[in-house]
């Protein structure tokens, strides 16, 4: 028998921590899906995709910079010294991936403008008249227009990268502590940002597309998700014990049900049965991808904080 | 350089709460937090059954994580004796301190900055010990400087059995108690 007590009783640390609330999983799930818009928006503009009218790298970078907006809100929301907050931007901690997270959020909104100034959206242009001219100067440069989506593709990679390193380098969580985490939420932003982009894209040539680029991400996610289980359950025991949070704990049925069934395997099957010609594209597909990714950084980020180097055998 | 650290006698702590008392007084905890609380451990099954009470509070790590994931410098590492401390002024409430931290040693203080143990700095700097330990009534604290092996807690550690807690997640921790 080991029967511990404790008389500490401290708000958001015990009896289990709960410091995070809806607004990190937010913020990690639009931070990834930005990301990943970032990734498939630039990658267009690379490959001269310009030239169709109908290219939804127009339209995305102006979505994106609504959904990171919305997503550096639910961060501060989170702050809990929110007047401070201006103390990020006045160092750089070299060891600190928040500190790194919040100077590549700053850089992502000039590269998001720069996408926006290639087709500028016709309510603003009509508001704005300035923004044409330089609208005008940037089209006159293919190569500038190249450099913007290699940019853009650096940066989406980097801030994807950046969402699951944050919770990676916290050691104290098990669950977290696993070097896949970014991989799976870079895969994860990507796979959400395919489905988004192919709900709004108007080209029937980028919904089939993207239909078979998600197939491929949610693929790659299945095999990352299996790969961080094993990476824990081959661990110590208080690692054994997280992964039983998703597998068998308190959060396996939205694991299992949401994040892997409803979020990645139908999904992806109905997708494979559209860019194999034998249904047409459906939106239901895109929307499941969506709402798993949101569901997975929720159960990340909540069986996370429940993980812990003394109660992960306890609160099964 | 000194490095301050701080030895508990398991075989004398009784479980009092003194110490958690005294620091809620001396640093103005506010009501519902501790800096300091206590732990009971019991092992084993009846008849043979081993209790280790612990004083825990923050172990002023030598590897600390809050440090180092603090994205302001915040959390830092004081130049007296290497005591790991939180700057309000320069905390934003991003709790990535307190999700670092192997012993969930910090919280959010009610005016918005990550508070934790001090050592009692203040008291420290003036020469005096933490106030946990100086109103221990079964004299079970002893706070000193590790790097001095004339120091009593480094008699007591270099004498006697000791473990620390959690020595596995790797932030070597700066309190140490006697078995």
């Amino acid at each position: 028998m080991n029967e511990i007590t404790n008389t500490r009783m401290n708000p958001g640390i015990d009896p289990s921590l709960s410091i995070w609330n809806w607004e990190i999983p937010i913020y990690l799930f639009l931070g990834g899906i930005v990301a990943g818009m970032m990734i498939i928006s630039g990658y267009f503009l690379f490959k001269g995709r310009t030239k169709d009218v109908e290219c939804s790298c127009f339209l995305v970078p102006f979505i994106s910079f609504i959904l990171l907006s919305f997503g550096m809100l639910a961060l501060f929301l989170d702050l809990e010294h929110k007047a401070y907050v201006w103390r990020v931007y006045t160092t750089f901690k070299i060891k600190s991936p928040m500190s790194w997270g919040s100077w590549i959020l700053i850089l992502i909104y000039p590269i998001l403008i720069l996408n926006i100034l290639i087709r500028i959206p016709d309510f603003l242009s009509k508001k704005l008249k300035f923004l044409k001219s330089i609208s005008l100067k940037i089209n006159s440069h293919p190569t500038a227009i190249k450099n913007i989506g290699l940019v853009s593709m650096i940066f989406g990679a980097l801030l994807g990268i950046y969402t699951g390193v944050l919770l990676s380098s916290l050691g104290a969580r098990p669950l977290w502590n696993n070097s896949t985490l970014w991989i799976l939420f870079l895969l994860s932003g990507l796979s959400s940002a395919a489905a988004f982009v192919h709900l709004i894209a108007k080209s029937k040539y980028e919904s089939h597309l993207l239909a078979k680029a998600d197939n491929v991400f949610l693929s790659l996610e299945l095999i990352v998700l299996v790969l961080f289980l094993i990476g824990l359950l081959t661990s110590t025991q208080v690692h054994i014990s997280a992964a039983e949070f998703l597998i068998s704990g308190n959060y396996a049925p939205l694991f299992w049900v949401f994040v892997i069934g409803l979020g990645i395997i139908i999904p992806l099957i109905i997708q494979l049965y559209a860019v194999n010609n034998k249904i047409k594209h459906q939106p239901v597909a895109p929307i499941m991808v969506i709402i798993g990714g949101l569901i997975l950084r929720f159960v990340i980020v909540n069986a996370g904080q429940a993980s812990h180097w003394f109660n992960a055998g306890m609160l099964k | 350089m000194a490095r301050f650290g701080m030895v508990i006698d398991t075989k004398k702590c009784v479980g009092c709460m003194d110490c958690v008392v005294a620091c809620k007084t001396e640093n103005n905890v506010p009501e519902g937090f501790n800096r300091d609380w206590i732990v009971q451990d019991a092992r084993g099954s009846f008849p043979t059954v081993n209790l280790e009470i612990r004083s825990e509070r923050c172990n002023h790590c030598d590897n600390p994580p809050c440090v180092y994931c603090c994205p302001t410098g915040a959390s830092h590492i004081h130049n007296l004796g290497g005591v790991v401390l939180v700057d309000h002024e320069l905390c934003i409430g991003c709790k990535a301190c307190i999700a670092s931290c192997p012993y969930d040693a910090r919280f959010v203080h009610p005016e918005g900055y990550v508070d934790k143990c001090t050592f009692c700095i203040h008291r420290v700097e003036e020469g005096l010990d933490p106030a946990c330990v100086s109103v221990c009534p079964t004299y079970c604290m002893y706070f000193g400087d590790l790097e001095d092996p004339n120091s009593e807690v480094n008699k007591l550690l270099n004498s006697r059995k000791h473990h620390a807690v959690l020595p596995e997640a790797g932030t070597k921790p700066q309190i140490f108690y006697l078995e």
